[in-house]
């Protein structure tokens, strides 16, 4: 066992898998010779080569396209995309081209490969380096999201990741990266598999639903509320598509009270979307209103450090709605 | 004002003290240097945010601490207000009010609805056969919570499993009595039930409403085992870990006192009053708000020191709230303590569905007549309420006489303790 950060631990996964595999190749900006912008990929070209550890030109569409292209022909891509905002000039890609094409060819053909990138906010990184993308992508039949949130659930889904025969968008939210701490085994390639969400808090009256940094944010928020004897429980949801509806209809089963925690864009956000399943497939179970706390409708996220801190969800707002959802 | 650790770039989640500039007394002004920060990617000298007084300086120098930890008290001396800090991962409590704004008109928008009931609330209803106008709410604007019909449920499965076997229920059902109308004044505050204070509400009715009390007292001369105890208890918690007070000596004799008059270790049935066998004493634990009631199984048959170590085990996992269903249940007497906060007479209510309940007051000095003469001794009221169907005044006296007189008697050589 070792503590490592969230970054530590990607990196050496990274390593383990290039080691094991010969098919894994890693392509992006600034990740072969500068070891990536946070030092994701050090080391990795000098010990792999420039031929497994690619620098690519700044184009975001022909990173995807290029690791499509490697995967229909038998090669096992890790591409990265710098910061999540980046992500956008690839989006016809990662639809029209990566998802679909098992289903195009009736599964004569597979892309295998794991889109790694860094996203969220809260380190002042504003319009561009602070963005949430998985509204957009979980949306997309053909693709997997995971967004783990802890060092262990970043190697064990990574792995799963990389397994997977089908793309699968590795969100990875960049304030955990040095913040984030925790024990990872070593010497074992133990998986955390795609599609089971985890409950890090059991509680009876209030179930938080969160991903990424807001898990942490909504554990610090529960310990508070205890000393008031409300109990919350966390959920963290790793993988936001294929969704685990089984674990967040058994929360909800016991709670009653439902809050769902991201820093994304209210409107259509993929909070959106687990209220729904709860609201259809949960409705007996009921207690209080389906309640969501997100980021507002505005672009995310502002610069100046007061208008972050308004933007963003943080440990107290989490802990307010869970007390007035508890009062409900 | 509290100064917290500064983020001095942007992923740098902790950070060193590497010198404090100012000592604790001294005046700092704004802007000026206040101590160096020293973090894995750079070191630089923090300036105070504010003109003040060092009170305390909380984190000394080498120690390295989280980003946001308090580090300094510092009394503003200055009118000017503080510039923002760097950001961490917390913020003030008051700047979670705008996102909170539409939350809060969501949920209390419809406000004073008592009679509407969640899906939730429907189906535990359904389930249960209840009759939801019955059960009082306590949620938003006097909302029915799902939590409500559980806490419902459990007082009445308390209320079947508490009776002896083949007993009916008491008549009365807490809810049915029609509630009056709130009354207040102007000024008044509310303070909302929690599911303990309802419980107990309920069953504190339930009790009197059921057995006729009765509560008789009598006066008991502690001064033997005020004694003793003094001169054992600092050798008693050295070799025992726990510390030794009155409650054990008087449950040992109540407990004894009970083998010899069975009728007040009872329960008043329709089919007849029920003996019990076992003698299990409850002693009631008081919480901040609240009280508990946990049970020592088997009294009779633990000397002085196994009284007093389970009682020490219980009374702590009540007051942590770690008491597991079966240290509450079976209670066949029950012991309560209110002399620790000075009360000298009190009159208890029965724990249904026992035969009476039995108080240790303050133990006082007074001067006291023996032998014709005055003497000063400490001097204890028992209070014993009985339940006055089961049994009368003669059985209740010659029982309180019982108590007083092992206690008045008590021989340390005969306790078992075995210290001196």
């Amino acid at each position: 066992m070792a503590t490592k950060t969230v970054i530590q631990t990607i990196r050496d996964t990274l390593f383990e898998e290039m080691e094991r595999d010969e098919r894994i190749i890693i392509l992006g900006e600034d990740v072969g010779l500068a070891g990536g912008v946070f030092g994701a990929t050090k080391g990795l070209q000098e010990r792999f080569g420039e031929w497994r550890v690619i620098d690519t030109p700044l184009a975001e569409s022909a990173i995807i396209g290029t690791a499509i292209g490697a995967a229909l022909n038998g090669l096992l891509p890790i591409p990265e995309i710098q910061f999540a905002d980046f992500i956008h000039p690839a989006f016809d890609q990662i639809v029209n081209e990566a998802a679909r094409i098992r289903y195009r060819s009736n599964g004569a053909w597979n892309v295998q490969m794991v889109i790694r990138c860094p996203w969220g906010g809260g380190i002042h990184g504003a319009l561009y380096h602070s963005q949430s993308v998985e509204a957009f992508f979980t949306h997309v039949p053909g693709l997997k999201v995971v967004a783990p949130s802890t060092p262990y659930d970043v190697a064990g889904l990574l792995r799963s990741s990389i397994d997977d025969p089908d793309p699968v968008l590795f969100l990875e939210h960049k304030k955990t990266y040095r913040l984030i701490k925790g024990e990872v085994p070593e010497g074992s390639r133990f998986k955390v598999p795609i599609g089971k969400a985890k409950v890090v808090r059991q509680g009876s009256d209030v179930s938080v639903f969160a991903y990424g940094l807001m898990v942490h944010q909504s554990l610090e928020a529960a310990n508070l509320l205890s000393n008031e004897g409300i109990e919350a429980e966390v959920i963290d949801l790793r993988t936001l598509s294929p969704l685990d509806k089984e674990t967040i209809l058994n929360s909800v089963a016991k709670t009653g009270k439902a809050l769902i925690v991201h820093e994304d864009n209210i409107t259509g956000g993929f909070g959106a979307e687990v209220a729904a399943i709860i609201a259809s497939e949960g409705f007996e179970y009921m207690d209080g209103p389906i309640t969501r706390l997100a980021g507002p409708d505005v672009p995310a996220i502002p610069f100046a450090s007061t208008l972050e801190e308004a933007f963003l969800p943080n440990t107290y707002k989490i802990a307010e709605a869970i007390r007035n959802l508890a009062k409900y | 004002m509290r100064i917290t650790m500064p983020q001095l770039g942007e992923s740098v989640v902790e950070g060193t003290i590497g010198k404090w500039f100012k000592k604790e007394g001294e005046t700092v002004q704004e802007y000026e240097p206040l101590l160096e920060v020293i973090t894995d990617k750079v070191s630089a000298d923090y300036p105070s945010p504010i003109t003040g007084k060092i009170v305390k300086i909380l984190v000394p120098e080498g120690q390295t601490v989280p980003v946001g930890t308090e580090i300094a008290e510092v009394e503003i001396i200055s009118e000017k207000e503080p510039e923002a800090t760097a950001a961490s991962t917390r913020s003030e409590p008051d700047e979670s009010a705008q996102q909170q704004d539409t939350l809060t008109v969501h949920l209390t928008r419809d406000k004073g609805k008592p009679h509407r009931y969640s899906p939730a609330v429907r189906r535990l209803a359904e389930e249960y056969k209840l009759d939801l106008s019955k059960i009082k709410g306590s949620g938003l604007g006097g909302r029915v919570t799902k939590k409500d019909v559980e806490s419902y449920i459990n007082t009445l499965e308390s209320i079947k499993t508490h009776e002896p076997e083949g007993a009916k229920v008491a008549a009365y059902k807490p809810q049915e009595i029609a509630p009056k109308p709130l009354h207040m004044l102007p000024g008044d505050e509310i303070i909302p039930l929690t599911h303990m204070r309802r419980a107990i509400a309920d069953h504190m009715v339930q009790s009197v409403y059921t057995a006729p009390h009765v509560t008789a007292v009598i006066e008991v001369d502690m001064t033997s085992i005020v004694q003793y105890r003094e001169s054992i208890k600092d050798a008693f918690q050295k070799h025992e870990g726990i510390p030794i007070t009155y409650l054990p000596f008087v449950v040992s004799a109540v407990a004894q006192s009970l083998r010899e008059h069975p009728i007040l270790n009872s329960s008043w049935s329709d089919e007849g009053i029920v003996l019990h066998k076992q003698i299990n004493i409850g002693i009631a634990v008081a919480l901040e708000d609240g009280l508990l009631v946990p049970v020592i199984k088997q009294a009779d048959e633990k000397n002085i020191v196994g009284l007093a170590r389970t009682i020490y085990e219980l009374s702590n996992k009540a007051r942590a709230g770690k008491l597991s269903p079966e240290d509450v249940q079976g209670g066949t007497f029950t012991v309560n303590n209110p002399g620790t906060f000075g009360t000298i007479i009190s009159t208890p209510i029965i724990v249904q569905p026992q035969a009476a309940i039995l108080t240790m007051e303050a133990i006082i000095k007074r001067p006291v007549v023996i032998n014709n003469a005055i003497a000063i001794r400490s001097m204890m009221y028992m209070c014993l309420s009985f339940d006055h169907r089961i049994l009368d005044g003669l059985q209740a006296a010659r029982f309180l006489q019982s108590v007083k007189k092992k206690l008045e008697t008590f021989d340390p050589d005969k306790s078992g303790v075995g210290y001196r």
